[in-house]
């Protein structure tokens, strides 16, 4: 099993689909939301997968192809 | 001696020992280091410091490094420089600019790798790590060289191959990524929790960005004991911003300056201003950007920092503004004919900022004002060689000069 600390940014026409909720039950992920900011336009959640490592992968592509921005929990990584 | 005590997550507060550890396990919210500022106050003096080296190594007392060796390759006590010339064009009475073009490795960089390679050492790592496309490639290849331990560099594999010459000769291993910048950054988590390395700004972190804060201790004691009234600070992540404001702060705890007046102004390209967006929206919710600016060394569209940059300006009454690609390369020339100071583009970023800020009436002309100049212009070339002067080509004769100069006197061009 892998772990993996992501953040999910939401786009404002997704901020009401369950993403998430999806994620685990489709990838069979166990989803672990740590801290979150979500208003009516816009949200951001923060938090832990837990799961095969392809499954995490394949999972983060498919939020990815739904229109969520993925990033690690600790912003840009590479720097100038 | 260090006065580190422990970590502390900026989100919930709980406290951790100093371990290689980068995020709050709780809310997995940033983890900085803390300090017994009040033991420190009673052991720290201005002679202290002025008795150590001249690098950030004077500073130790207020470092988190406790380990007997600390790689040092001369990072920092660079030139804090009374800019009269650009003062006077831009209307300011005070100006002063922090030269960190002349670290080691060319850029502030320095620094923070000085600080994150000793304590990695300290922690017995024998690999230092970092993804870069740039400045801080060749520090920390340098500082692993300096430490005798191995260096992987990981970048974007389009990236050219000049840009990281800098960081090549030191011998690292160079990873080049096929892959986008998103894909390079989530590899790069996955590699720092898979690897026992030290991966100076992941599970190195809180250390290596301590190291941001000898710029303000050293701004402080070259201006004789004070703050300025007013900084411009290039944003990228947000890290050297927030950690300028903690180190004037720490040296008011400790009654080294009597307290911090300093305005805060931050500085971004219009080409990835997420900072900048969010301060002209009144919110401190940042949105990540795609970065499109000739300043690469500050393209960093989803800023670990940009939440707590945006507090410190609000906080301090400080403001935030943003400049053109054009802006930039007015900036990097301006800074280089009043000045004598070959910056790169984020130093062109700064200059351009500053002056927009003084424009705009955010900088009072009576404020002593400090403003960064974090890297040097030879590690830029390319974006402004279409835009200098061009030889005057002539015979090697007198004639031949002295036609050519007549020509340009004609033209209304002065003789340079």
């Amino acid at each position: 099993m892998a772990k993996q600390r992501v953040k999910f940014t939401f786009p404002p026409p997704l901020v009401t689909q369950p993403l998430i909720y999806r994620l685990g039950k489709e990838f069979d992920i166990v989803t672990n939301i740590r801290r979150a900011n979500v208003t009516h336009d816009r949200g951001w959640v923060v938090l832990e997968l837990e799961g095969e490592l392809e499954n995490i992968e394949r999972g983060i592509q498919w939020m990815i192809e739904q229109g969520v921005r993925v990033d690690p929990v600790e912003g840009d990584l590479v720097e100038g | 001696m260090s006065f580190a005590t422990n970590l502390r997550c900026r989100e919930c507060g709980r406290l951790y020992d100093l371990e290689p550890i980068h995020v709050c396990e709780f809310c997995f919210g940033p983890l900085e280091v803390i300090y017994d500022l009040e033991a420190a106050r009673r052991t720290v003096t201005r002679e202290r410091i002025a008795a150590g080296p001249h690098s950030i190594w004077r500073y130790r007392d207020l470092l988190p490094v406790k380990g007997e060796r600390i790689i040092d390759i001369n990072a920092g006590f660079t030139p804090l420089i009374r800019a009269e010339n650009l003062a006077r064009e831009l209307g300011l009475k005070k100006l002063y600019l922090k030269n960190d073009c002349v670290n080691p490795s060319y850029s502030f960089k320095d620094r923070v790798v000085s600080v994150a390679s000793s304590k990695a050492l300290e922690f017995g790592f024998d690999t230092l790590a970092c993804a870069s496309t740039g400045n801080l490639a060749c520090a920390v290849a340098a500082h692993a060289a300096r430490a005798g331990m191995k260096a992987y560099v990981f970048i974007p594999a389009n990236l050219e191959a000049g840009k990281i010459l800098g960081a090549a000769i030191y011998n690292p291993t160079l990873i080049a990524v096929d892959g986008n910048y998103d894909e390079v950054n989530r590899l790069c988590s996955e590699l720092a929790d898979r690897y026992g390395w030290a991966f100076v700004n992941i599970n190195m972190r809180p250390y290596y960005s301590e190291g941001s804060k000898t710029l303000a201790f050293e701004v402080a004691e070259q201006l004789g004991w004070r703050a300025p009234d007013h900084v411009v600070v290039p944003v990228a992540s947000g890290s050297l911003f927030t950690k300028i404001w903690k180190g004037f702060h720490e040296l008011a705890a400790i009654g080294l300056i009597d307290g911090v007046p300093t305005r805060m102004s931050a500085a971004q390209a219009e080409g990835c201003a997420p900072v900048v967006t969010a301060y002209r929206e009144k919110t401190l919710n940042v949105r990540p950007v795609r970065p499109q600016t000739v300043a690469k060394s500050l393209a960093i569209g989803n800023p670990a920092d940009g939440y707590y940059v945006l507090k410190i300006i609000k906080e301090s009454g400080g403001a935030a503004e943003a400049v053109t690609d054009e802006e930039i390369i007015e900036g990097m020339k301006l800074l280089a004919r009043t000045e004598g100071i070959f910056a790169e583009t984020a130093g062109g970023v700064t200059i351009a900022t500053l002056k927009r800020l003084v424009q705009a009436g955010q900088i009072r002309p009576d404020e002593l004002t400090v403003a960064f100049i974090t890297g040097n212009g030879l590690k830029t070339q390319e974006a402004v060689a279409d835009s200098v002067v061009q030889p005057v080509r002539i015979r090697p004769t007198l004639r031949s000069f002295e036609e050519a100069m007549a020509e340009r006197l004609l033209a209304g061009t002065a003789v340079r």
